[in-house]
């Protein structure tokens, strides 16, 4: 099993006729993900580099069945596309777009509360089920399917232990990206549920980063409810407070979002450890056992 | 982006938040102008980027024109050493000449993201001039707190339940009623990620004014306010970050030795952190972003050298959208266009890795190839403390 995207996910592709969103889709379709088409606003009844193009994502709804959004379109019109998937009432969204405005997601955030869409991201990698469904921009190939959940904050970092992981041979159940932004649709407590519940998924690895308080809830989450071994890993043990460290999310302000806080409080809670980036895959093999 | 106070109380002022009169002075003969048009007691403030001016000696009193001008001389071209700034202090450029207001109490009000709530919050405290970090943790009950509707904004009655919870009456009342909802719709028209007025003050005569006044701007929003950007004062920033924005590389100059080049912010954060552990100190955050073209490939190799601080540079690249041959064809570009002055360890994984690694071993450089991030991380840092 898995968690959040499998086989039977069929996506639609917002921005697919930009640059990105036309290279990975095809990437996506390449590993096997069912993507069923694209949208761009008067580009309806097109199609490009052969994927049908529709005007609104509630037409790629009611013609090919979507049942997920991935998001490429640009910082302006981005948190408008997250609402317009939602209207439609695509249940996962995910969208990639690096650089939206907070105040657009503060909104859109709200409207998707009325809804019954999940939002992954923005600023994220995307999700990836191995060998059934890649949503996002990851490399597919350093993906093998296996007991372990992954859920990260940053992109490069999750493909890092990805492949430490599956150079020793530890497969991957579900790998989610929940972003670097400071306001996101799905936190990690929301992905260690759906991981601790998940019977296929033995042991949970999280990678967090300085910035906001969302790694110390999912301790709590971690102490109160999950039955299963999490590794964890937060970057930023060296970041000077007060500078923003390439995300919008990672910065230490006010003496809060410290690397050293978070890492307590996963300790505190059960989690295993881990000081060096370089340890990751080793200390998962550890917790999993022979 | 952070702005100058000066810039801010003009931000303000259009948005009807009552600040005290003065303007900005870069000559001590304007800032005895400047006195002399307000008349009676002014203050001299630095203009710097960084909090804790007061204590530091860039902020003085002066009871006439010419005290005015003879305070500015002082300050002007002062290298101001705060707590905010760096170790060597910032060089002081202009002051902001000011009407002296006589105090009668002095308030906290701040607007800023709640990241947990997902909602702006705005936050009021009678324990005013304080570092609000230091109420927070001593005494958490003096910090009031309304947080914003996500899409209706801040309504009204919260606005009047922080005057009150600031001890508002009267006419004052009304005016710090006012000045909320005005300073809550200068931050969320103009984007900021932190509007603080630090101290707000209740003044002898029955004004409430924003005595200091600091905005801070969403750096993704700011492609919709021109009017922001142009307010950049890049004095402020050190040079070398500088030079990487006009090539979107994100970086941030550290105190280390070894300079890394990364790609991603968080494997470049988590590059960090393995050199500190393997006993090294990096110079350098830099994050060339995931789809990094040759071209800034060579610009960040370029910056990294011209660190004189720089011992060692590693090169730490997992490549997803970014093909490794890619980053090994700027790397070669760079170091034959620039030489190889340092030593540069390169760890790449990820799409292409055997083509990229070729790319190197055939170029004739002498890179230094790591097998993974550890491996990496100890090589460059015996590389940097060898070459010291």
């Amino acid at each position: 099993m898995s968690i959040l995207v499998d086989k039977s996910t069929r996506v639609v592709v917002q921005g697919i006729t930009g640059r990105e969103g036309a290279f990975h889709a095809a990437r996506c379709k390449e590993y096997g993900t069912t993507v069923v088409g694209g949208v761009t606003p008067s580009k309806g009844g097109t199609t490009h580099e052969g994927f049908p193009v529709w005007n609104t994502v509630a037409e790629a709804v009611a013609t090919e069945g979507a049942n997920c959004a991935l998001i490429f379109v640009p910082p302006p019109a981005a948190a408008d596309a997250i609402m317009e998937a939602a209207a439609a009432g695509i249940p996962l969204i995910v969208c990639i777009t690096e650089g939206i405005p907070v105040a657009d997601m503060v909104r859109a955030k709200h409207f998707l509360a009325g809804t019954r869409s999940r939002l992954i991201g923005p600023n994220c990698p995307g999700v990836i089920t191995p060998d059934q469904a890649k949503i996002g921009i990851m490399p597919g190939h350093i993906h093998t399917p296996g007991p372990v959940g992954v859920v990260s904050r940053s992109g490069t970092l999750t493909y890092e232990v990805v492949g430490q992981l599956t150079a020793r041979g530890i497969g991957q159940s579900t790998c989610v990206g929940i972003g670097g932004d400071p306001v996101t649709g799905t936190s990690f407590v929301d992905v260690l549920r759906l991981f601790n519940d998940d019977p296929e998924t033995r042991a949970i690895m999280m990678i967090g980063e300085i910035g906001g308080t969302a790694e110390e809830e999912g301790a709590t989450f971690v102490k109160a409810h999950v039955r299963k071994p999490v590794v964890a890993f937060i970057c930023g043990q060296t970041a000077p407070p007060g500078r923003r460290m390439g995300h919008a999310g990672a910065i230490i302000a006010g003496g809060k979002g410290t690397a050293a806080e978070k890492m307590r409080a996963l300790e505190a809670a059960g989690a295993t450890l881990v000081r060096s980036p370089a340890e990751m895959g080793a200390t998962v093999a550890k917790v999993l056992g022979p | 982006m952070k702005i100058h106070e000066y810039q801010a109380k003009a931000l303000l002022r259009e948005f009807a938040v009552s600040v005290p009169s003065g303007d900005v002075a870069t000559t001590p003969a304007e800032a005895r102008a400047v006195a002399a048009r307000l008349g009676g007691r002014v203050v001299v403030k630095a203009q710097v980027h960084a909090g804790g001016r007061g204590k530091a000696g860039g902020i003085k009193l002066a009871d006439d024109p010419v005290a005015a001008e003879r305070a500015a001389l002082q300050v002007l071209g002062m290298r101001l050493k705060t707590p905010q700034t760096p170790p060597e202090g910032i060089e002081v450029r202009s002051v902001l000449v000011e009407e002296a207001s006589a105090v009668e109490r002095e308030l906290y009000l701040s607007i800023t993201l709640d990241r947990a709530r997902s909602t702006h919050v705005v936050m009021a405290s009678q324990a005013g001039g304080m570092e609000i970090e230091e109420v927070a943790a001593q005494s958490p009950e003096k910090i009031l707190r309304e947080w914003a509707h996500p899409s209706l904004g801040l309504a009204d009655y919260q606005a009047r339940r922080l005057a009150f919870g600031l001890g508002l009456a009267a006419e004052q009342f009304r005016q710090g009623v006012a000045l909320i909802r005005n300073l809550f719709a200068l931050y969320l028209a103009k984007d900021c990620s932190l509007a603080e007025v630090n101290p707000l003050v209740e003044t002898r005569d029955a004004r409430v004014l924003a005595l200091d006044a600091k905005l801070n701007f969403d750096d993704n929003a700011l492609y919709r306010h021109k009017e922001i950007v142009a307010l950049r004062d890049t004095n402020e920033e050190d040079p070398l970050d500088v030079e990487a924005s006009k090539y979107s590389l994100n970086y941030i100059k550290l105190d280390g030795n070894v300079g890394c080049m990364v790609n991603g912010a968080g494997l470049a954060m988590a590059t960090m952190d393995i050199i500190k552990l393997a006993g090294g100190e990096p110079a350098n955050f830099l994050d060339v972003g995931g789809g990094a073209s040759p071209e800034q490939i060579e610009n960040a190799f370029r910056i990294l050298s011209s660190d004189p601080s720089v011992k060692a540079v590693f090169i730490n690249v997992f490549g997803g959208i970014l093909r490794v041959d890619r980053l090994a064809e700027g790397l070669i570009a760079a170091a034959k266009k620039l030489g190889l002055r340092l030593p540069v360890v390169v760890r790449m994984e990820g799409t292409n890795v055997e083509l990229g690694k070729r790319m190197l071993a055939e170029s004739g450089l002498r890179f230094v190839t790591a097998t993974d991030m550890g491996d990496g991380a100890r090589k460059v840092v015996a590389l940097a403390k060898g070459s010291r």
